[in-house]
C-alpha cells in the first residue's frame, strides 16, 4: 500500500477557506453600513480565487486552459458590467 | 499508456483526448457561470432598489445552516482535490475514501438544506405556496425569498448531479483507478465540483450576510 498525504498547498488551501468563512460571518454582524456588501463580496471573491487556483489547479494548468476558464469570467463581467452600470449610476 | 481502440477519429492521441475534457468542462462552466450570473444580477438589480427589505429578508435566513453548509461544501471540495491528488500518486484506496467523503458531505448538504426548506416552509416564507408576512417590506422579502428558492433550487440540483457523477466515478474506479484517462476524467468532474462549490461562496454571501449587523 502507497502511504500518501494531501500537499501542503490544498489543506494550507482548506485551512485559508475556513478562516475566511470565519472571517466573513464575524464581520457582517460588526456595523460597517454599506461596507458590510463589499466586505462580504471581497471575500467571497477571495475564497473563489483560492478554490480556483488551488482546487482547480488554475495556478500551474497550461496557459489554453486558463484562457478557457478566463473566458467564463470575462462575459460575466461584460453581464455584470453592462446589466448594472444602467442602475446603479440612476439616482 | 496507449489505448489505440479508445481514442475518436478526430483526436490524434490519449493527450489530446484528456486534454479537451478539460477544455471542454471550462467552455461547459462559462455558459454555468452566465447563466447563475444572470440570476445574481437581478439580485443586484432589486438590492439596490430596495436594500432595507433585502436586509430584512436576510436577517429571517437561517445563518447556522448556512455557514455550516459552507463549511460542509468547502472540505467537499477539498476531499475532491485530494483525490486526485493521491490518483496521481497512486494511492487508488485513498481515491476511493475521499471520494466517498465528498459524496457524503454532498449528501450532507443536501439534507441540511431540506431542513432549512421545511423551517421556511413553518415561517410562511415560501412565494408561491405560503408566504405570509406582515410589515411595511413584504414585497421586497418576497422578491428576496423567489430569488433565495430559484437559487439554491438551481444549486442543489447542480449538487444533485455532481453526487452522481462522483458515484460513477467511485463505482469505476477498481477497474482503472489511477489510469490516465480516469484521471483526466476525474479532474473533468472536480471541476464541476468546484464550480458548484464557487457558486455557493457567493449564494452564501448574498443570502446569508445581509441585515446581520442591523
Amino acid at each position: 500500500m502507497i502511504s500518501w498525504r494531501p500537499s501542503n498547498s490544498l489543506i494550507l488551501c482548506w485551512v485559508a477557506l475556513m478562516v475566511l468563512l470565519a472571517l466573513t460571518v464575524t464581520l457582517a454582524y460588526q456595523p460597517l453600513g454599506a461596507l458590510n456588501f463589499v466586505v462580504a463580496l471581497a471575500i467571497a471573491t477571495a475564497k473563489t480565487a483560492l478554490v480556483m487556483v488551488i482546487f482547480m489547479e488554475l495556478g500551474s494548468r497550461p496557459g489554453l486552459v486558463r484562457a478557457f476558464a478566463g473566458a467564463g469570467f470575462f462575459w460575466l463581467m461584460i453581464l455584470l458590467w453592462l446589466g448594472l452600470v444602467d442602475f446603479v449610476t440612476r439616482s | 499508456m496507449s489505448e489505440p481502440g479508445d481514442i475518436a477519429a478526430h483526436l490524434s492521441s490519449p493527450k489530446q483526448r484528456d486534454e479537451v475534457l478539460e477544455l471542454g468542462m471550462w467552455t461547459f462552466l462559462s455558459t454555468e457561470v452566465l447563466l447563475f450570473g444572470g440570476l445574481i444580477m437581478t439580485y443586484m438589480v432589486y438590492r439596490h432598489a430596495d436594500p432595507v427589505s433585502f436586509a430584512e429578508a436576510g436577517r429571517q435566513t437561517r445563518i447556522v445552516i448556512g455557514t455550516a453548509n459552507t463549511a460542509v461544501l468547502l472540505t467537499s471540495s477539498f476531499c475532491v482535490a485530494a483525490a486526485i491528488q493521491a490518483g496521481q500518486a497512486g494511492a487508488a484506496r485513498a481515491v476511493k475514501a475521499l471520494l466517498a467523503a465528498a459524496i457524503i458531505l454532498g449528501t450532507i448538504f443536501l439534507g441540511l438544506k431540506g431542513v432549512e426548506y421545511a423551517g421556511e416552509y413553518r415561517d410562511h416564507l415560501v412565494p408561491g405556496i405560503d408566504f405570509m408576512q406582515s410589515g411595511p417590506h413584504t414585497q421586497g422579502v418576497r422578491l428576496f425569498f423567489i430569488f433565495y428558492f430559484l437559487a439554491t433550487g438551481l444549486h442543489a440540483v447542480h449538487l444533485l448531479c455532481g453526487i452522481v457523477v462522483l458515484i460513477i466515478f467511485l463505482r469505476c474506479y477498481r477497474q482503472i483507478v489511477c489510469h490516465p484517462r480516469y484521471l483526466a476524467g476525474l479532474r473533468t468532474a472536480g471541476l464541476y465540483w468546484h464550480f458548484i462549490d464557487v457558486v455557493w461562496i457567493f449564494l452564501y454571501a448574498l443570502i446569508y450576510l445581509p441585515g446581520r449587523s442591523g
